[in-house]
């Protein structure tokens, strides 16, 4: 094991930034996110950060399917989100798509959603590491894609997110 | 003796710690304050229940299980967590599993801390999001095992991404580009001493590249079923606890978890419990077939 203390010091690593138009945008976001007890703190942007003000607020990167939620309810709108460890990284935009004839599964990132082509049930979720998969593919599986709710209305994190975008997917590819 | 470490996607389910079974489908989890039922349908209730079928078929011990409800809040894993750092350095295990649980750095690093006193330290093994904050903690390395599928594989392989969400899309995650990512992991030290890179070819890795793949029996429809990676976790858990080196444990909890599906011929939409049930039968036929050391 590499040296580490349990007093070391809260790594960068996995928090993500909020970038936002204005000073006062940011003010808003930090009031409301602290109101909600979110672990967050405000900044200075990296260099490579080009748009937006000269504060920009830093969160806990796997929690951000929850925060954008929260910040949606009160209008306010980050320019965008991103990680610490490489502002310039963006969500994974790849598909892949396997044709079972009775079945068929997207992928996208960690995460992978099933449905039934013939009733539009959704039969399976797999894949991801965060705890709300298991509870998604809880809230999820059996139901018809026009009644299921959507990872990005009940999930919290970014598993929650990645399966959003294999959701999104699949009703396009199922509403053909 | 070894123990699992993840959640139960019920945001009431208190932070519990011991021995479970598996009976009627639910995992039990029992102490003085009564039965806890949980419904195996993924995550680390169907890691556990996978684990415990081994351990009755072998007459071994059943797996200790630290288990807390978490929707995705972070809530119950951070309560898991704190027990950890303060529980753990004082217990005996084998091998600690660690699953299902929001990825934190920071505590992430003290429950590591934590397992390092105690006074014999386990084989540590990590998949989903314990895995996600190891390998960005710059700790897999104090890792003996982690099980990724071929997307978190890249993440692993990805120098850059906080999280599989973030692995660059140049990194493809396509499984005939597996021993090029298994060479990437361990070259920016993302990778613990093995990796069970699970998919249709299932791989085991380690530093030299990839040592074994195992491709038999072939259910495809597995890769949909939610929970089919957890048995595989689960399966090499108690492999692992039962003195198999973690080469071998790797091969056979891949190899064991195939037969079980073979024998539930699954179609997509099946749920995984239907594999569980068929891990007995699937243990059977691989001691029996390939006369292997028990």
């Amino acid at each position: 094991m590499k040296k580490t203390t349990a007093t070391a010091a809260k790594t960068a690593k996995d928090r993500g930034i909020l970038v936002f138009e204005n000073t006062s945008e940011v003010i808003r976001a930090e009031n409301l996110l602290k109101q909600h007890d979110r672990s967050i703190r405000v900044m200075g942007p990296p260099p490579e950060i080009r748009t937006g003000c000269d504060l920009v607020i830093a969160f806990p990167l796997i929690e951000g399917l929850e925060i954008l939620r929260l910040l949606e309810a009160e209008n306010i709108s980050p320019l965008q989100v991103v990680p610490v460890t490489g502002p310039l990284l963006e969500p994974v935009n790849i598909f892949f798509t396997t044709d079972y004839g009775q079945f068929l599964m997207v992928q996208a990132a960690n995460m992978k959603i099933t449905v039934d082509q013939t009733s539009l049930r959704v039969v399976n979720v797999s894949g991801g590491g965060c705890p709300d998969v298991p509870y998604l593919a809880a809230e999820m599986v059996g139901k018809r894609l026009d009644e299921a709710p959507s990872p990005r209305s009940i999930g919290h994190t970014l598993c929650g997110y990645a399966l959003q975008l294999a959701y999104e997917e699949i009703v396009r590819k199922c509403s053909r | 003796m070894f123990a699992v470490v993840g959640t139960v996607p019920d945001k009431n389910f208190p932070l519990r710690s011991g021995p479970v079974c598996l009976s009627g489908g639910k995992l039990i989890m029992g102490d003085r304050r009564g039965d806890l039922r949980v419904p195996v349908n993924r995550g680390t209730p169907a890691l556990l229940a996978s684990a415990f079928q081994v351990c009755q078929f072998f007459d071994a011990p059943p797996p200790t299980a630290y288990l807390v409800g978490d929707i995705g809040t972070g809530t119950g894993s951070r309560s898991l967590y704190a027990y950890l750092e303060e529980k753990i350095a004082g217990e005996c295990f084998t091998s600690l599993t660690f699953h299902y649980i929001q990825p934190d750095v920071d505590w992430h690093n003290r429950v590591l801390f934590a397992a390092a006193q105690m006074a014999e330290p386990p084989v540590l093994i990590a998949d989903a999001g314990f895995m996600y904050a190891a390998k960005m903690s710059g700790q897999a390395g104090a890792y003996e095992i982690f099980t990724p599928d071929i997307g978190e594989l890249a993440f692993l392989a990805d120098a850059d991404a906080p999280h599989p969400f973030y692995t660059r899309g140049f990194i493809f995650h396509e499984p005939e580009r597996a021993p090029e990512l298994v060479s990437q992991a361990f070259k920016h030290d993302n990778a613990a001493r093995y990796l069970l890179v699970k998919g249709k070819t299932d791989i085991v890795a380690d530093a030299t590249g990839v040592t074994d793949s195992v491709t038999e029996p072939v259910v495809s429809a597995m890769e949909a079923i939610g929970g089919t990676g957890d048995i595989i976790t689960g399966l090499l858990a108690a492999f692992t606890a039962l003195g198999h080196d973690s080469r071998r444990a790797c091969i056979y909890a891949s190899t064991v978890a195939r037969m079980a599906g073979a024998l539930a011929v699954p179609d997509p939409g099946s749920p995984v419990v239907d594999i569980i049930r068929h891990i007995p039968r699937g243990l059977e036929q691989f001691f029996s077939k390939n006369n292997a050391d028990k």
